[in-house]
């Protein structure tokens, strides 16, 4: 399993991608992993506002619907629309698709996330 | 008490109420009000023998009165039309008949293969990318037709217009009710949706917009004119529909419709005293995974032939469970079948005919009503087999009259609206002859000498 330094984490297995004031949010390789094969992914709409823990969206597999939370506050700026037509693009690779850029509302909420360390030690248990 | 028609003992009694451990049967049923229990004996004075019961249960059913016995003016949400018989003896079929909802769907590759053809053709007749298997009425589909604008724009505030069928809207505020949407109508002008008011009241708070066409006054309404309104304020257009009204109209898709919910029994359904009917619901591509029910599939088997299989239903009723935003994980399925039938005989050119001749009938009415002393016209513009007309004489003097001359009156508006005292809703289908309609307007006329 995966785990990529420098990402916070969370423990509904997404994470988070900081660049200036702007958040990349995506599932862990883990999330992936459990999901199994994903078959749709449900995202949000640019200009959202959301609250950390609202429903970032849906990420369905052939096991299980999951919901996607967001994990921090702030407003929607980007979808990957990639994912629509390409939803396996999570299983090849979860780290490199994100699945929404939140512009940041509140940086102190990072510091309630995971970082990779204490990540990786959550997945073993 | 003494029950001449329970053919039980006094022992056998006895017996049931000492093994389930009460005294009487008065027991068994001692949280029923007093006041609500019968205390007399059943009103049966002798005993008849199988022949005369039957006699006698056949005369207290010609009493009911149906469409099959009185020429039918009446609509406003369930409509005389005509049902070519081949589609009884289709759907009277034993495999058909009996057949239950499929939750082992590969078994019934017969039952599949018909909600296919039906999910194709009310796709095409709406105009829609998709459409599900069916549901269980026109006020279900519209209620689930909220809930999903609800859920796609995560926003639980939506418009109606008020010249939507009331009791579709009172299915509407009872979802709503029960799952935290907040309804806000949209005022009617010259009875149809107010634009200024629509203007008014759209912002980015509100889910979707649900407008009736034809409305409840049996109005066209100019849906196009505002759907680039509602888009703009990133809400969802949501149109109720007459199916049988769509060959000629603008279909709901090109207008721009995001949902397309309605009534699928003009399609072939009997009257059969208000249902069973059945409902149907189309949308977008991008709305699918929001659309309750079941949509069934074209795929090919092992061997590479082509087969059918039941596909979203299984992520809302077995995965999602307490997430899915409908509970329904059924369909009308024979109705379906009924409605599939149904277009299938009548094919492009029959559906197109049937649309015609009701627009042309019921114009045809409308203008010699109108013309008549003590009636008048309340709304002027296109309308598709239903109209309004106002009188000068009481409703129920017009009811009973048309009732003794063996028809059946439009719906009165005054028992939904204390405003339209005595406007008549009438409707005239294809069914409808001249003659019929001459007649109707005889009597109409003729009560000016009454």
């Amino acid at each position: 399993m995966k785990v990529l330094e420098n990402l916070y984490y969370t423990e509904n297995h997404e994470w988070v991608r900081v660049e200036e004031s702007k958040a990349y949010v995506g599932i862990s390789d883990y999330a992936q992993h459990s999901l199994g094969e994903i078959v749709f992914v449900e995202l949000p709409e640019e200009d959202d506002e959301l609250n950390a823990g609202d429903v970032l969206g849906v990420v369905e597999s052939v096991k299980a619907a999951s919901d996607l939370f967001v994990p921090i506050s702030g407003t929607v700026l980007e979808v990957n629309e990639h994912l629509e037509d390409q939803p396996e693009l999570l299983n090849e690779d979860p780290y490199q698709n994100f699945i929404a850029v939140i512009e940041i509302s509140d940086e102190s909420e990072l510091d309630e996330l995971m970082n990779s360390k204490t990540y990786t030690e959550f997945c073993d248990e | 008490m003494n029950h001449k028609y329970i053919p039980h003992t006094e022992q056998d009694i006895k017996k049931m109420l000492d093994t389930i451990g009460v005294s009487s049967i008065d027991d068994l049923f001692r949280e029923v009000p007093s006041e609500i229990k019968l205390k007399r004996d059943y009103n049966f004075t002798n005993s008849l023998s199988e022949l005369e019961v039957t006699k006698r249960l056949q005369d207290l059913a010609s009493k009911n009165k149906s469409s099959d016995d009185l020429t039918c003016f009446i609509g406003a949400g369930a409509y005389d039309h005509y049902i070519p018989s081949v589609i009884h003896h289709i759907t009277n079929r034993s495999e058909f008949y009996t057949a239950y909802t499929p939750y082992q769907p590969e078994v019934a590759q017969g039952t599949l293969q018909y909600i296919f053809e039906y999910q194709t053709m009310i796709s095409n007749l709406t105009g829609m990318d998709v459409s599900n298997a069916s549901m269980y009425d026109g006020a279900t589909s519209t209620a689930e037709a909220m809930m999903m604008a609800v859920a796609k724009r995560r926003k639980n505030k939506v418009l109606v217009s008020k010249t939507i069928h009331p009791n579709t809207l009172s299915v509407l505020k009872t979802y709503a009710k029960y799952q935290g949407v907040e309804i806000k109508m949209i005022e009617t002008k010259d009875g149809i949706t107010s634009r200024d008011d629509l203007e008014d009241k759209i912002d980015n708070t509100i889910a979707g917009v649900i407008v009736q066409n034809p409305n409840f006054y049996g109005r066209i309404e100019d849906v196009e004119s505002y759907v680039d309104l509602i888009h703009e304020h990133k809400s969802l257009l949501i149109m109720n529909v007459n199916p049988i009204s769509l060959p000629v109209l603008k279909t709901p898709g090109e207008i721009g419709a995001d949902i397309v919910c309605g009534d699928a029994q003009p399609l072939g359904i009997p009257l059969s005293f208000g249902g069973p009917y059945i409902g149907f619901l189309a949308t977008t591509n991008s709305l699918m995974r929001k659309m309750p029910g079941r949509i069934c599939g074209e795929t090919t088997d092992i061997e590479g032939k082509r087969a059918f299989v039941l596909t979203l239903q299984a992520r809302e009723q077995h995965i999602r469970r307490e997430k899915a935003n409908s509970n329904i994980c059924s369909n009308q399925s024979l109705n379906a079948l009924a409605v599939t039938v149904y277009l299938s005989t009548l094919g492009n050119q029959g559906t197109r005919e049937v649309a015609l001749q009701n627009i042309k009938k019921s114009h045809y009415a409308f203008k010699k009503i109108s013309a008549l002393n003590g009636f008048e016209a309340v709304y002027d513009g296109p309308f598709f087999n239903e109209f309004v007309i106002k009188s000068d004489y009481d409703y129920n003097t017009i009811k009973n009259t048309l009732y003794e001359k063996g028809i059946i009156s439009g719906l009165h508006l005054g028992d939904y609206d204390n405003s339209l005292k005595n406007h008549i809703l009438f409707c005239v289908t294809e069914k409808r002859t001249a003659k019929e309609i001459d007649h109707l307007v005889d009597v109409l006329g003729g009560l000016a000498h009454a």
